[in-house]
C-alpha cells in the first residue's frame, strides 16, 4: 500500500475504505504497541504511520534528558499520559558527576503542566528535583497517580508533603535509593482521611521515624494495595500490626527485623505472616536476626524476589531460609553468606534467574571474608537459568568463569566487580582476558557487561569481535592502550551505553567512534587520557553531539578529566554549571 | 604526608597495605604517630576515631594485620593519650565483619571528642566530663552527606601506569573539605569504588549507629523498673554525664520507692551509673542496666558517656539480685549491705 493511496484515503473516505486503513484504525492498531522500541520503528514507516503513532503513544521514556527538550516532546506526541525520564551518567551514583550537574526536572514540569494537563505518571531516574517541583507537580495535575524516584536528590519529605496533600488520586508512591533531605516522617501523615487510593507505598529509603499512627490508619485503608515498603523505623510489631490489615500485599519491605520479641509476639508475627499468601516479593529485613527468620517460612512459599541485601545474614541462616522458598527467581544477598551460603543457593533455588551479591564491607580488605570464585561457581551448578548477575568478590579466576558460563550460557548481563582495582587471576597471576572472552564467545544474549580486574586489550578485542548484542559496557582500571577502546568501538554494533574510567585511552581512541556515537546514547570517559584539544576536535567534527567536560579543580588545563559525550536534538544545553564546559 | 604511594596494577595493595601496617606498628607503640585515619583528616586538631583498635576480630593465621589488636577493649587505650576511638560497634568477635560494615568510614561523623581512660576508675570517668559533649545520635541527613562528601573528597586515585598522567601528582592525599575522619583501614580510597550507592554504603555504616528512638536532636529511650507500674522515657541528649543522668533517675524514680534515695543514712555518691535507690522493704539495691543495640543487657557506666547514649537502646533498673553475672559489684554491695 503506498503512501500515495493513502493519501487518497484522506480525502474520501468511501472510496478509500476497502483499500486502506483510516487514521482511526491505524491510531487503534498501534494503540497496543507497548514497547517504546517497537513504537520508534513504525514511527519511521511513513508520514501516516507516523502520525498515527504519535498520536496514540501514551507513555514516552527518554533515557538522556537532555538528548531532547520538553518542548519537542509535547509537539511530537499530544497524548502523554506518562513519562520516564533518566537524568545524570550512570556514574554520578558513585560520586564522580558534581552536586549541581543539572538534569533538573522542573522545566520538564513546566511544559508538561501546559501540555499534558492530564499527566499520570512520572518515573525519575538521576533527576534533581527540589521540593518546590515536587509541589508544583501536585498541584499542576490532578489525575496524577504514580510517582517514582530512584536515585534523585535535592528533594526533602516536606516535596512528600506535598504530594500527600494534593494528590488525590495517587495510587504509586515508590521512593528509592534517593539523596533525600529527611526532615522527619510527619509527610505520612499529610494523607487525607478520605484518601485510600493508594496501591504501591514504598517509602524504605527514608531514615527517620514515620507516625505510625497515621501508616497503620493509611494501610488500612487503602484496600488495594499490593506494595509496602518499610523503613527501618519500623518495628516488628508494628509490622505485625500493618500486615494484619494488609495480608493482600504481594511485595513487602519490612522494616527493623530486631526487636527483642516475646514467645508470644513471635508467634502472632509468624501467624500474620502465614496468611500472607499473595507475597511474591519480600525485601527490607534490616537488621535481621537469625533467630526470628524462621518466621518469615510460611510467607516464602511463593515467593520469587528475596532482597536480603540488608541484612547481614551468616551461611548457615541463609541456607534454612532458603529451604523454604524454591520458587525463587530472584535473590540479593550481602557476602556474609559466603560461598557456603551461595552453595545452599545452587541446592534449593533451581529456578534462580538473577543473583546480586553485595559487599558488606568493601573498604576493607584486610580481612578474608566475602565470596569468592567457588561461591559463583557453585550457583552456576545449581542454577541454569542464571541470566542476571552482580557479583562483587575479592579474587576470582579465569577458569571459574569460564565453568560458569558453560554453566549459564543465556547471561543478559555480567557484571563482576573483583574489588582491588587491576587484580589478575589470583591463582595463575594472568590478566583476566580469558574470563571475559569467555564470556563474550559463550553468552551471546549478552546486553550487558561490566568487566574488572588485571584486563589488556585482549579483553576488548573480545568484546568488539563477539558481543553482537552488547548494548551497555563498564570498564574501570582495564587496558592496556587505545585499541582496546578502538576494538569495541568498531565491533560492538548494538552498543548503546559505555562508561569509562581510569583507563589508558587517549584521543585516538575517543576519535576512532565519531560515527558511532550517533547509534550511542552516550559516552563516559573518566581520567582516561583524553585532552581537551581531543574533545574539541569531537565536538568540531560532530555537531550533532554534545560534548561535555567536567573540569576537576587543579588539574592540568590540557587534560579532559571526564568528558561525557551524547547525542542529542536539543543542541548543546544552556543549565551547565561553569565546572562542565560544553565544547 | 608520606612519600606518594606506588601505583601499578598489581602492587598498589600489596605496597600500600605494606606502608600501613608499618605505620600501626608505630602507632600501637606510640602516642603521638597518627594512624591512617589522622592522615587524611584535615587539621591536627581533629582527633580521628580509630576504631580498629577496639575491636575484636578474628581472621585467618597469616591474615592479621599488625593493627589489630587481640586485646580488650580498654586496655590498650591506656597507653594512647591521644584520639582513641571508640568503635560505635559492639564489642564482639566480629567473623564475617559485617556489623562493622562501613562504620570506619562514617564514624567519623559522630563527631570528635577525647575520651577519657577507661582504665580510671569509676568515679573519675564520671568526673571527666573532659569530654566534650558531642553530637551524638546521628542526623542521618549529616550522615549521608557526609559519608557521600567524605568519599568524594578522597581523590586519590590509582594512577595508570601505562599511560604516566601529568595528573599524578595528584595522587598524594588530598585532606577531605569536611572535618571528620573519614579513610577506613588501610588501603586508600579510590573516588566512587567499588561501585555502590551512596544510600546502600550509608545503610551499611548506620547499622551501628541506629538507636531504635532516634529523632532529630533527641536521643529518647525507655527506662522500666522492676517493680514499676509504667515506664519512663528520658532523652539521653539531654545529659552530658553519667552523674546528670544518675541524678534525674533518681528523682524519676523515687516515687517507685518507699522513703527516699539514701534515707538509709548512705552518703549520695557522686558517680557513676548505679543509681542508689533503695527499696527499704526489700533491703536490696537496685542496678541500672541496659540494653546495647546487640540485645545484650550491660551494665550502665564502664563505657564512655558517648558510647553509651550511642549504643543504648533502652534501660532497666533491675534489682540488684537479678543483677548476678551483670553487676558483679552490685551483688558485692549487696552482700555488704544486708
Amino acid at each position: 500500500m503506498g503512501s500515495s493511496e493513502l493519501k487518497r484515503s484522506k480525502d474520501s473516505v468511501e472510496s478509500a475504505r476497502w483499500s486502506s486503513f483510516p487514521d482511526e484504525v491505524l491510531e487503534r492498531v498501534l494503540s497496543l504497541l507497548k514497547s517504546h522500541r517497537d513504537r520508534s520503528s513504525v514511527s519511521l514507516v511513513c508520514k501516516d504511520w507516523y502520525n498515527a503513532e504519535r498520536w496514540s503513544r501514551t507513555h514516552v521514556f527518554i533515557g538522556n534528558c537532555y538528548s531532547v527538550s520538553p518542548e519537542i516532546v509535547a509537539r511530537r506526541f499530544p497524548r502523554i499520559r506518562s513519562v520516564t525520564l533518566k537524568g545524570k551518567p550512570r556514574f554520578s551514583d558513585f560520586n564522580l558527576v558534581p552536586e549541581n550537574w543539572g538534569a533538573d526536572i522542573h522545566a520538564w514540569l513546566v511544559v508538561f503542566a501546559a501540555k499534558y494537563p492530564f499527566l499520570e505518571e512520572l518515573r525519575l531516574k538521576r533527576m534533581a528535583i527540589s521540593d518546590e517541583s515536587l509541589e508544583f507537580l501536585a498541584i499542576s495535575f490532578p489525575n496524577f497517580k504514580a510517582l517514582s524516584l530512584l536515585s534523585c536528590d535535592g528533594f526533602s519529605t516536606n516535596g512528600l508533603a506535598a504530594i500527600a496533600t494534593h494528590c488525590k488520586n495517587l495510587t504509586e508512591l515508590d521512593i528509592q535509593e534517593n539523596g533525600i533531605d529527611d526532615k522527619g516522617g510527619s509527610w505520612l501523615s499529610c494523607f487525607p482521611e478520605s484518601f485510600t487510593s493508594l496501591e504501591v507505598l514504598n517509602f524504605a529509603n527514608l531514615t527517620s521515624d514515620i507516625n505510625f499512627d497515621a501508616l497503620e490508619k493509611l494501610v488500612g485503608r487503602c484496600k488495594s494495595m499490593r506494595v509496602l515498603k518499610l523503613n527501618r523505623s519500623v518495628s516488628l510489631e508494628q509490622l505485625q500490626r500493618l500486615l494484619v490489615s494488609a495480608p493482600q500485599l504481594a511485595e513487602l519491605g519490612t522494616g527493623s527485623f530486631s526487636q527483642e520479641l516475646t514467645i508470644r509476639e513471635y508467634e502472632e508475627l509468624e501467624s500474620t505472616l502465614s496468611i500472607c499468601k499473595n507475597m511474591h516479593t519480600l525485601s527490607g529485613l534490616w537488621d535481621a536476626k537469625g533467630i526470628y527468620l524462621p518466621a518469615l517460612y510460611p510467607a516464602c512459599s511463593h515467593l520469587t524476589f528475596l532482597n536480603l541485601s540488608y541484612a547481614a545474614l551468616q551461611s548457615v541462616e541463609l541456607a534454612k531460609l532458603l529451604a523454604h522458598c524454591p520458587r525463587l527467581k530472584r535473590l540479593w544477598v550481602l557476602d556474609t553468606v559466603e560461598d557456603k551460603g551461595l552453595e545452599a543457593v545452587g541446592l534449593n533455588c533451581p529456578l534462580l534467574e538473577e543473583l546480586r551479591v553485595f559487599p558488606a564491607d568493601p573498604f576493607d580488605d584486610e580481612i578474608v571474608h566475602g565470596v569468592t570464585e567457588a561461591g559463583f561457581v557453585a550457583v552456576s551448578f545449581g542454577c541454569p537459568r542464571l541470566h542476571y548477575v552482580l557479583y562483587f568478590c575479592r579474587q576470582m579466576t579465569n577458569a571459574a568463569v569460564a565453568t560458569i558460563v558453560q554453566n549459564c550460557p543465556d547471561f543478559t548481563h555480567f557484571r563482576l566487580c573483583i574489588m582491588n582495582p587491576g587484580q589478575p587471576d589470583y591463582l595463575t597471576n594472568e590478566p583476566m582476558d580469558e574470563a571475559f572472552g569467555a564470556v563474550v564467545k559463550t553468552c551471546t544474549k549478552l546486553q550487558r557487561l561490566s568487566v574488572s580486574g588485571l584486563l589488556t586489550d585482549l579483553t576488548f578485542e573480545y568484546i568488539g569481535r563477539y558481543a553482537k548484542n552488547l548494548e551497555t559496557l563498564s570498564v574501570a582500571f582495564a587496558g592496556r592502550s587505545d585499541w582496546g577502546m578502538q576494538c569495541v568501538l568498531g565491533g560492538c554494533p548494538k552498543l548503546r551505553k559505555l562508561e569509562i574510567r581510569d583507563c589508558p585511552f587517549g584521543n585516538a581512541a575517543l576519535l576512532s567512534g565519531l560515527e558511532k556515537y550517533e547509534s550511542m546514547r552516550s559516552l563516559w570517559m573518566s581520567a582516561c587520557n583524553v585532552t581537551m584539544n581531543g574533545c574539541r576536535l569531537l565536538a568540531r567534527e560532530m555537531p550533532r553531539l554534545n560534548v561535555e567536560v567536567m573540569k576537576e579543580d587543579g588539574s592540568d588545563e590540557s587534560q579532559a578529566d571526564k568528558v561525557y559525550v551524547y547525542r542529542s536534538i536539543a543542541g548543546p544545553r544552556r543549565d551547565a554549571p561553569p565546572s562542565v564546559l560544553t565544547l | 604526608m608520606s612519600t606518594p604511594l606506588e601505583h601499578d596494577y598489581i602492587g598498589l595493595a600489596e605496597t600500600s597495605s605494606m606502608e600501613r601496617s608499618s605505620e600501626k606498628l608505630s602507632s600501637s607503640s606510640s602516642s603521638s604517630i597518627p594512624s591512617i585515619e589522622d592522615k587524611t583528616s584535615k587539621t591536627a586538631n581533629d582527633t580521628c576515631l580509630n576504631l580498629k583498635e577496639t575491636e575484636l576480630r578474628l581472621g585467618l593465621p597469616g591474615s592479621q594485620s599488625p593493627e589489630r589488636k587481640l586485646s580488650l577493649f580498654g586496655q590498650d587505650l591506656e597507653t594512647n593519650d591521644k584520639s582513641n576511638g571508640f568503635a560505635g560497634s559492639p564489642l564482639k568477635n566480629l567473623v564475617s565483619g559485617a556489623k562493622r560494615g562501613f562504620s570506619d568510614a562514617i564514624d567519623g561523623s559522630n563527631g570528635k571528642w577525647v575520651f577519657a581512660m577507661n582504665g580510671k576508675s569509676d568515679v573519675e570517668l564520671a568526673k571527666g566530663a573532659a569530654l566534650a559533649s558531642p553530637r551524638v545520635g546521628l542526623d542521618s541527613k549529616t550522615n549521608s552527606q557526609q559519608a557521600k562528601t567524605s568519599v568524594s573528597v578522597m581523590k586519590e586515585v590509582v594512577g595508570v601506569p601505562q599511560s604516566p598522567k601529568p595528573v599524578q601528582d595528584k595522587n598524594n592525599l588530598v585532606p577531605p573539605v569536611n572535618d571528620h575522619a573519614i579513610a577506613p583501614a588501610s588501603k586508600a580510597q579510590v573516588v566512587g569504588w567499588p561501585p555502590i550507592r551512596s544510600f546502600r554504603k550509608n545503610s551499611m555504616a548506620s547499622n551501628l549507629a541506629k538507636n531504635s528512638d532516634e529523632g532529630a536532636g533527641c536521643l529518647y529511650v525507655k527506662v522500666s523498673m522492676d517493680g514499676a507500674p509504667y515506664l519512663r522515657k528520658v532523652d539521653l541528649k539531654t545529659y552530658n554525664n553519667y552523674m546528670e543522668f544518675s541524678s534525674a533517675l533518681e528523682k524519676m524514680f523515687s516515687c517507685f520507692t518507699i522513703g527516699q534515695c539514701n534515707s538509709s543514712g548512705l552518703p549520695a555518691r557522686d558517680g557513676l551509673s548505679e543509681s542508689r535507690l533503695m527499696d527499704l522493704l526489700h533491703g536490696s539495691e537496685y542496678v541500672l542496666t541496659y540494653e546495647d543495640k546487640d540485645g545484650d543487657w550491660m551494665l550502665v557506666g564502664d563505657v564512655p558517656w558517648e558510647m553509651f547514649t550511642d549504643s543504648c537502646r533502652r534501660l532497666r533498673i533491675m534489682k540488684g539480685s537479678e543483677a548476678i553475672g551483670l553487676a558483679p559489684r552490685a551483688m558485692e554491695k549487696c552482700k555488704n549491705q544486708n
